[in-house]
């Protein structure tokens, strides 16, 4: 018989984050910090609405775009939250942010063409331009430099090959963020070499201190800039898969094209639910939103304070929920690190290695996580590298 | 009360077993000030005390419990404050509150069984010089208890590692 896969499948790096999770599954009684989700539950009244939704009998495909009203929102929710122009028409409802990432990539990127991706960063977009016939690029973002991406490393790393450059701020696994005055920066090399942008910011609404900033909304940046959105993190709907994408017009289009063979239309039950998400937000401010950054960010000064205590030196993460420590003074690198915790004191981490190739010293943590399991986890990994001095 | 008192509140109101230590690092402070503070809204009675929130219910136990609408004459001088105070000095009685609308003061009590409610109502309650009547409600369930609601939603469906 015949090999029926296809070679490009067939040699994708299955994800360094699934072995690890097969070990942690089966380890009685760990406490993980190595969930890449909110902690809360969808808020009551977006669960409400969806069922309402269902209740009436809204259960058929919706336009390929999606529903209307949920365009008019979004574009409006963008326009008031991140000072982004985006005409409805040009605003594509898509299966999580992860959809959109896809979508980007093939609508734009040619065989052989080289995509520029921050390492460390989620490790989904390698992949992804791999199957989109490109090659993916990886950009140190390095701890000293508070793992923002620089104008000069991101100059060494373009040739003639160079298509698109994949930003991710809030950054996935780091916590980092880019100021607008960093994002000028990189903006000036990314006209000079007439690169596209794909900017996936699904943690915009979650930044401590600073507000968010986007690049599509720096001058000369839209119409060169695809934008990537969702509302799995801000309004806790991870498990309902609404992303959004908004591109320039011709972009748009053969992403539109892509999506309505491919995909037809996002479901509509969360779509009704995003709605809600989005009618509740503007009647008061986004008040549920804000609470849970509030609630993030006392658990982000908690995970700070207490990494300082057991002696880990970790970045400041400004944005998303997690802290990418370096495990340095263990003496372990970060996959011995998190292989060994797991081992000893069932707490679970993820290898920064999983994020990239300069991640290999790091850990991440994620603090959506009760503060219980948090205290928890501390005590145990304080106990773990008193045993290692 | 200070930005700082509401931020503790919050926390507390939440997990009150949580240590000063813990509190100072989540809010970026020292841990002497939280100390400070705490001690503060507990001598001004901002913080009444530290309890833990049982369902009866989960811990089996048999006790009955009774919403009593009363209705009351004000006094002169004193207007309702008199007759709640004598009501609320009872262990039995949970909660009273002055209410507006068809009644005066809403009294939440708990007793071993529905004799001992019945009998607390109609032999000191209704002998209380200003009550002109009350309407007793037993309570048959819980489904939020102070702002948590009793049957859990199925806690942490969660990927335990995921990117």
């Amino acid at each position: 018989m015949r090999d029926f896969v296809n070679q490009k499948a067939k040699l994708l790096q299955p994800s360094g984050i699934r072995k690890f999770f097969d070990i942690v599954r089966e380890t009685e009684g760990a406490i993980s910090l190595g969930v890449g989700e909110p902690d809360f539950v969808t808020p009551w009244k977006v669960r409400a609405a969806a069922i309402t939704s269902l209740q009436r009998g809204y259960t058929q495909y919706t336009g390929n775009r999606g529903i209307p009203a949920l365009l008019e929102l979004i574009s409006r929710y963008l326009s008031e939250r991140f000072a982004l122009d985006y005409d409805p028409k040009h605003i594509l409802i898509t299966v999580g942010g992860s959809e959109a990432i896809d979508l980007a990539l093939r609508a734009c990127v040619e065989r052989g063409e080289e995509v520029l991706i921050p390492d460390p960063a989620y490790v989904s977009y390698s992949p992804l331009v791999t199957l989109a016939d490109g090659v993916p690029v990886q950009v140190e973002c390095r701890e000293e430099d508070n793992f923002v991406l620089k104008p000069e490393y991101l100059e060494r790393a373009i040739t003639e090959k160079t298509k698109a450059i994949i930003l991710t701020y809030p950054n996935n696994p780091t916590g980092a963020i880019m100021t607008k005055e960093e994002l000028e920066k990189i903006a000036a090399v990314i006209v000079k070499h007439d690169l596209l942008v794909i900017t996936d910011e699904i943690y915009a609404e979650l930044t401590y201190g600073k507000k968010h900033v986007s690049i599509a909304g720096l001058p000369d940046m839209k119409e060169r800039t695809i934008y990537i959105s969702g509302f799995s993190k801000a309004f806790a709907m991870t498990g309902w898969r609404m992303g959004y994408v908004c591109a320039p017009a011709a972009i748009d289009e053969a992403m539109f094209k892509i999506h309505q063979y491919g995909i037809m239309c996002a479901p509509i039950t969360s779509q009704y639910a995003a709605i809600e998400a989005l009618k509740d937000g503007f009647s008061d401010d986004f008040a549920t939103v804000e609470d849970m950054r509030d609630s993030y960010d006392k658990r982000r000064k908690f995970v700070l304070h207490s990494l300082a205590e057991i002696g880990l030196q970790c970045f400041e993460p400004q944005g998303a929920f997690y802290a990418f420590p370096s495990v340095k003074a263990s003496g372990l690198s970060g996959e011995a690190f998190a292989e060994s915790l797991l081992k000893e004191e069932k707490v679970a981490v993820v290898p920064g290695s999983a994020f990239g190739s300069f991640g290999g010293d790091n850990v991440r943590l994620s603090y959506a996580t009760s503060m219980q399991s948090l205290s928890k986890a501390f005590d145990k990994m304080g106990a773990f590298l008193s045993k290692r001095k | 009360m200070t930005a700082l008192e509401k931020n503790i509140l919050d926390i507390l109101t939440e997990d009150a077993r949580i240590t000063p230590k813990k509190i100072a690092a989540m809010l970026s402070v020292d841990e002497n000030e939280v100390k400070t503070r705490i001690a503060r809204m507990e001598k001004t009675g901002v913080i009444v005390k530290y309890t833990a929130i049982v369902n009866d219910e989960a811990a089996d136990e048999s006790v009955v419990e009774a919403l009593i609408e009363v209705k009351v004459t004000p006094k002169k001088k004193e207007g309702f404050d008199g007759i709640a105070k004598q009501i609320a000095a009872f262990p039995e009685v949970k909660s009273v509150y002055l209410m507006s609308g068809a009644y005066d003061l809403a009294v939440l009590i708990e007793d071993r069984s529905l004799q001992q409610v019945a009998r607390f109502v109609s032999e000191r309650i209704s002998t209380f010089d200003g009550v002109i009547s009350t309407a007793t409600h037993f309570l048959l369930k819980k489904y939020k208890i102070e702002g948590t609601v009793t049957e859990r939603e199925d806690a942490d469906n969660r990927i335990l590692v995921q990117a």
